[in-house]
């Protein structure tokens, strides 16, 4: 079976900066893939080129084998790479309900004419919308806060919401930017359950960046090691765990800084 | 039957029967003579800056960008109406429509040519860019030869009623409520809100940038087209950058991004300069003092995002007088909830 997404010798440079270099990665149909690495490593740069939010200077991107890259960041996200970001960007002073329909926003087709004259297509494809937006959120048990402005939800639920936003979109691959930043204990031994969840019930690959070692540990099938913007080690959770290079150069500079 | 004002068509019959209803009464003053002329005639310039504000508002408050040339659009659709109509000879109930049909559909073109490579950008280039296009487009009527040169354009047919203006408005507050609860509405709020998440989630921004920005203008160009056939003259002049500024401040005061703000505040801040014509030494002074006052207490415009809603404000009426009648009638229930 062919992988998923195929992304080959991606690299970009900012200045004289090599932020990433010579990127390669194979993810499987339904894989769990985590990658970690030292702060400024180059881990979210990797998520920047795959959306194309930055053009890389080299490389190429396959998703499903049709080349996204070059795409613009809304066409990738319809051809099926979806995110959630380090910084929440959630659409704060909307209700969440809204911030899971604009994701919709590509499952609707009524034009502007159906808008304006409310024709059926109008309400028909706005009530399925409200639905799916409800199911969505009740998968992370958030119907209840359809209402809320997105701004206004603790912390932790925003995470959800973005990660709920993200799978709106319909996604082949879902690219999650330290989602357990900020949660607590209790919020991240929850939230490494949904991950696996969402990846049966939605049928995705996900790459998980994420600082939370026993998130990685505990939900990916492989672990990607990036360290100034290079590949250091790659391979299941255990042997990341006792290879040397990376014990050096994540975990023990992160005890350092402990 | 608290439910009932949520039903959807339950809403439009009465909000079409409200419509009905003002039109009427405001009909009624003019023939009762309850309104004089000259506040009669007040009733077209306050229905003019509704649509300009209302359609500003598009753009500055729920696009998120800042435009400082919607003038030039009034102009540029002001201009094409005036001149459609003096072209041609179609029955007039008929003449001032298409007119001002002409005028939106020239107006939004311009916002196409004008908007496309300003909003592709990511920045504040379309502040920059719309108020080069309004003084470019002033300085090039002010020399064309059918636009009348620096004389302007007169013999316009003055065929701009109160009934003409107020239909005008009510169709440019249903387009832009009705655009704006729907999908197309929520990408363009989406880009005000994060453009990254908005292109992220699947909006292509730069076209959503483009469609609220172009049918912002097509209204400007309908108010210009109302403007034209009222004054029956349309100087170039009258169009510079700070009748531009004036809108912005009506949309500002209101509050960006609040549709029923505008209206208010496009009608307050029309009749308000008139009110003052007594103190005309003073006029501008406390206005300027109105402004500054806003802004300090209430930096989100008079009515922030708020939207007035007819269903909603019955149904909370109703509400309120139930609680207040239970209050009294379960007094001595104390396992009321
Ligand atoms: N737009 C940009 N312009 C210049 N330099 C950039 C830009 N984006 C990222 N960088 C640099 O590229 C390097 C990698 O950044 P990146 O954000 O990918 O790190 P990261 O691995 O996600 O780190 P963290 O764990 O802190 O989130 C850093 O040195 C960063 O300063
Ligand atoms: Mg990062």
């Amino acid at each position: 079976m062919p992988p998923v997404l195929d992304v080959a010798s991606l690299g970009i440079n900012f200045g004289g900066l090599h932020a990433l270099d010579d990127f390669s990665i194979q993810v499987g149909n339904r894989e769990i893939v985590g990658l970690i690495g030292p702060n400024g490593a180059g881990k979210t740069t990797v998520f920047n080129l795959l959306t194309n939010v930055y053009r890389p200077s080299r490389g190429s991107i396959k998703l499903t084998g049709k080349n996204t890259l070059g795409k613009s960041t809304h066409e990738v996200t319809r051809h099926g790479i979806a995110r959630t970001f380090q910084n929440i960007r959630l659409f704060r002073s909307l209700s969440v309900m809204d911030n899971v329909k604009i994701a919709l926003h590509n499952s609707m087709n009524y034009s502007l004419l159906a808008a304006c004259l409310r024709l059926p297509s109008y309400w028909k494809q706005e009530a399925e919308a409200s639905e799916t937006s409800l199911e969505l959120l009740s998968v992370f048990d958030m119907e209840s806060m359809a209402g809320y402005p997105a701004g206004s939800l603790p912390y932790g639920a925003q995470r959800r919401l973005e990660i709920i936003r993200a799978l709106a979109t319909n996604p082949k691959v879902l690219l999650l930017d330290e989602p357990a930043a900020g949660m607590n204990p209790s919020e991240t031994a929850e939230l490494m359950r949904t991950i696996r969840d969402v990846r049966d019930k939605f049928d995705v690959a996900i790459i998980l960046i994420e600082h939370d070692m026993s998130l990685v540990m505990g939900v990916c099938e492989r672990i990607l090691v990036l360290n100034y913007g290079l590949i250091i080690a790659q391979g299941a959770p255990d042997e990341i765990r006792n290879n040397p290079m990376v014990v050096e150069a994540y975990l023990g500079s992160q005890r350092e800084g402990d | 039957m608290p439910g009932l004002l949520k039903r959807t068509p339950v809403r439009y019959a009465l909000n079409a029967a409200a419509a009905l209803g003002l039109y009427i009464v405001i009909m009624s003053l003019i023939g009762g003579k309850v309104l004089n002329r000259y506040q009669a005639l007040m009733l077209i310039p306050i229905g003019y800056n509704i649509i300009l504000a209302v359609s500003l508002n598009l753009t500055a408050g729920f696009l998120g960008q800042l435009p400082l040339g919607h003038a030039g659009f009034m102009s540029v659709g002001g201009y094409a109406a005036a001149l459609f109509s003096m072209s041609v000879s179609l029955p007039p109930s008929f003449e001032l429509p298409a007119a001002l049909l002409i005028g939106f559909t020239v107006s939004a073109m311009f916002g196409v040519v004008i908007g496309l490579p300003a909003l592709r950008l990511k920045g504040d280039y379309l502040a920059i860019i719309t108020l080069g296009f309004g003084e470019i487009i002033r300085v090039i009527i002010l020399n064309l030869k059918f636009t009348g040169g620096a004389y302007g354009l007169k013999g316009i047919g003055r065929q701009t009623t109160v009934t003409w203006v107020y239909i005008f408005v009510l169709i440019t507050l249903y387009v832009i409520n009705t655009l704006i609860k729907s999908r197309h509405g929520r990408a363009i709020i989406s880009i005000r809100e994060d453009e990254i998440a908005a292109e992220a989630s699947g909006i292509p921004t730069t076209y959503y940038k483009v469609l609220a920005f172009s049918i912002s203008a097509g209204f400007a160009g309908v108010a210009g087209g109302l403007y034209a056939h009222y004054l029956s003259i349309l100087d170039p002049s009258t169009f510079g950058f700070m009748r531009s500024v004036e809108i912005l401040v009506i949309v500002v005061l209101g509050g960006l991004g609040s549709v029923f703000g505008s209206v208010i505040s496009a009608a307050v801040l029309t009749i308000l300069p008139e009110l003052l014509r007594g103190f005309a030494e003073y006029r501008m002074v406390i206005y300027s003092l109105l402004l500054v006052t806003v802004m300090i207490f209430k930096p989100s415009g008079l009515c922030g995002r708020y939207e007035f809603s007819l269903g909603d404000s019955i149904d909370g009426l109703c509400a309120s007088i139930r609680a207040r009648i239970l209050k009294k009638g379960g007094g001595g229930d104390a396992s009321g909830s």
